[in-house]
């Protein structure tokens, strides 16, 4: 696995991402596809991989006029995407296709409809729905109003601040959401870039305690795309090619109440293989992209991943370690927090990951970043997906 | 235009679960038990999750508990919810059993009056013609 024969060649966002009325959600689909296949230099022709999350890949091939002979719609949550990398992997390698398109789009913040899941006005079903009705969220949890990415992961919050320690717990999301703004500050393309003080951050209302609303990651819209290829196409592309030299997934639950154990993700299984398939050790990382849809995700996902001991994150990211000019860069982006979300971000994790690779990054580029830890989630803390990316 | 919003949803009972609607509508906890390996289980399937066994049954449960988890919940997150808020969301171990998706009931809302491992009894809540949610509150 750690062989240098598979890489991501193209990487984009749709063309506008943030607040935007005026695109659906399958146009921005279909515009980062078309901006990661011109990063990339190949014709929407050559794609011949097809992976989508949430649509059926029916829908994005049919909108974007893709007749593929690989087709994945594993959808698994906001860590879809890094799960569609790893798959595109196993089919470049098995001959089933050569140049793979990853592809997301969501209008998060300015759909026209409600989601047609909704169900009496709830919202959608669940984070990760599909269409049939037996859906087991909305007879055990949703007439609870144990409904909505706040309320759920709230719980394992709790739980985590029930065994850690209130008060640090407290302290380390501050720490996150101050050091993850400040990086957003460096992102022309951030919704949010004002910088953020821990005042503010402690004096942002509640949503649902443990979670204040600066704690809570944005709702955009927005598209990202990613392309995928072997060593011999990557040389006729137009940039340098960023290695996938490991790749990981699992997944132990789906609802919030089946979580075996609140405070451990399935990360704790997949950082340490996908590491472990790539030849890196955790010293050698030198960024990591951690999905954030709350603060305290990167939190328990440090942790998870092995990059402290179980209960040490808060003392892990203290003195905005995570932040710009810290020893431990995460989420250079400005995250989910502040940079953008749409209901599932994980595409924008990889983006980010091989611009920094690239050395694209230029206000907020990390010196000498040749290893990349990317950990999508999924669901409500349900999946994992890790991949571990290097500079060419 | 209706101002009211839209009730929060009510389940819908599947064939594997019946017995455990009904049971709450008769202020009874029925849940499923596996004979092979001895989980009494949370929702109700036919087939164990852990060892996939097709030996169970149901048992009936005293609905004793301690909380192991909650959200003081302020911005609804739908419509449905805009009158509740603010309300506690929690998942209730029961003793020797499964763990449950609840409401608390019968507590101020604020983390000072909530506290992980407090002890829970059942209150059973009428919310339709057909159908009881099963609830908790502090044992007093």
């Amino acid at each position: 696995m750690s062989a240098r024969d598979i890489a991501i060649v193209g990487v984009a966002e749709s063309d506008e991402i943030g607040k935007v009325p005026h695109k659906s959600a399958l146009q921005h689909h279909c515009e980062a596809a078309w901006n990661a296949l011109d990063d990339a230099g190949l014709d929407k022709r050559e794609v011949d991989g097809l992976f989508t999350a949430r649509y059926s890949p029916l829908t994005t091939g049919e909108y974007m006029g893709i007749r593929p002979r690989y087709s994945d719609g594993t959808w698994i949550g906001g860590g879809s995407f890094e799960s569609h990398v790893m798959h595109a992997v196993a089919a470049i390698r098995a001959n089933y296709c050569e140049v793979a398109l990853i592809t997301h789009g969501q209008t998060g913040r300015s759909a026209r409809r409600p989601p047609l899941t909704d169900r009496f006005g709830v919202g959608h079903g669940n984070v990760f729905d599909s269409p049939d009705p037996n859906q087991p969220h909305l007879d055990y949890e949703s007439p609870y109003g144990l409904v909505g990415a706040p309320v759920m992961y709230g719980l394992s919050c709790s739980r985590y601040m029930h065994e850690f320690g209130e008060t640090r717990t407290r302290e380390g999301l501050a720490e996150i959401a101050v050091a993850t703004r400040a990086w957003a500050g460096l992102n022309p393309k951030a919704l949010v870039r004002e910088a953020m003080s821990v005042e503010e951050y402690h004096a942002s209302r509640w949503i649902a305690w443990p979670f204040r609303q600066l704690d809570c990651c944005l709702v955009t819209d927005a598209g990202g795309a990613v392309v995928v290829t072997t060593v011999e196409r990557a040389r006729d592309c137009r940039k340098a090619p960023v290695w996938v030299l490991g790749a990981a997934e699992s997944h132990d639950h789906g609802m919030i109440s089946q979580m075996p154990d609140l405070t451990r993700l399935v990360a704790e299984e997949t950082g340490p293989r996908a590491l472990g398939s790539a030849g890196v050790k955790h010293a050698d990382v030198d960024l990591a992209m951690l999905y954030d849809a709350f603060t305290y995700t990167p939190l328990l996902s440090l942790e998870a991943l092995g990059f402290c001991k179980r209960g040490e994150a808060p003392d892990f990211v203290r003195g905005q370690r995570t932040g710009p000019g810290g020893s431990f860069p995460m989420n250079t982006n400005g995250g989910g927090l502040s940079y953008t979300h749409t209901g599932m971000y994980g595409i924008f994790l990889i983006i980010e990951a091989v611009r920094q690779l690239r050395v694209e990054c230029e206000a907020r580029q990390l010196s000498n970043c040749r290893i990349a830890l990317v950990n999508g989630l999924g669901g409500l803390l349900s999946s994992a997906s890790t991949l571990v990316l290097a500079a060419d | 235009m209706s101002s009211n919003p839209p009730p929060p949803p009510l389940p819908v009972p599947q064939p594997e679960s019946e017995r455990y609607w009904h049971g709450l509508r008769n202020r009874e906890i029925w849940l499923r038990h596996c004979e092979s390996c001895h989980d009494t289980y949370f929702y109700p399937r036919d087939i164990c999750a852990s060892c996939f066994s097709r030996d169970t049954s149901w048992r009936r449960s005293a609905g004793r508990g301690v909380l192991h988890a909650f959200v003081i919940v302020h911005r609804p997150p739908a419509p449905a919810f805009s009158s509740r808020v603010p309300y506690v969301a929690g998942l209730v171990q029961l003793e020797g059993s499964a763990r449950i998706p609840t409401n608390l009931v019968d507590v101020p809302p604020d983390p000072g009056h909530v506290r992980i491992g407090m002890a829970l009894e059942p209150v059973f809540e009428d919310v339709g013609p057909d159908t009881t949610l099963l609830k908790f509150r502090p044992v007093r």
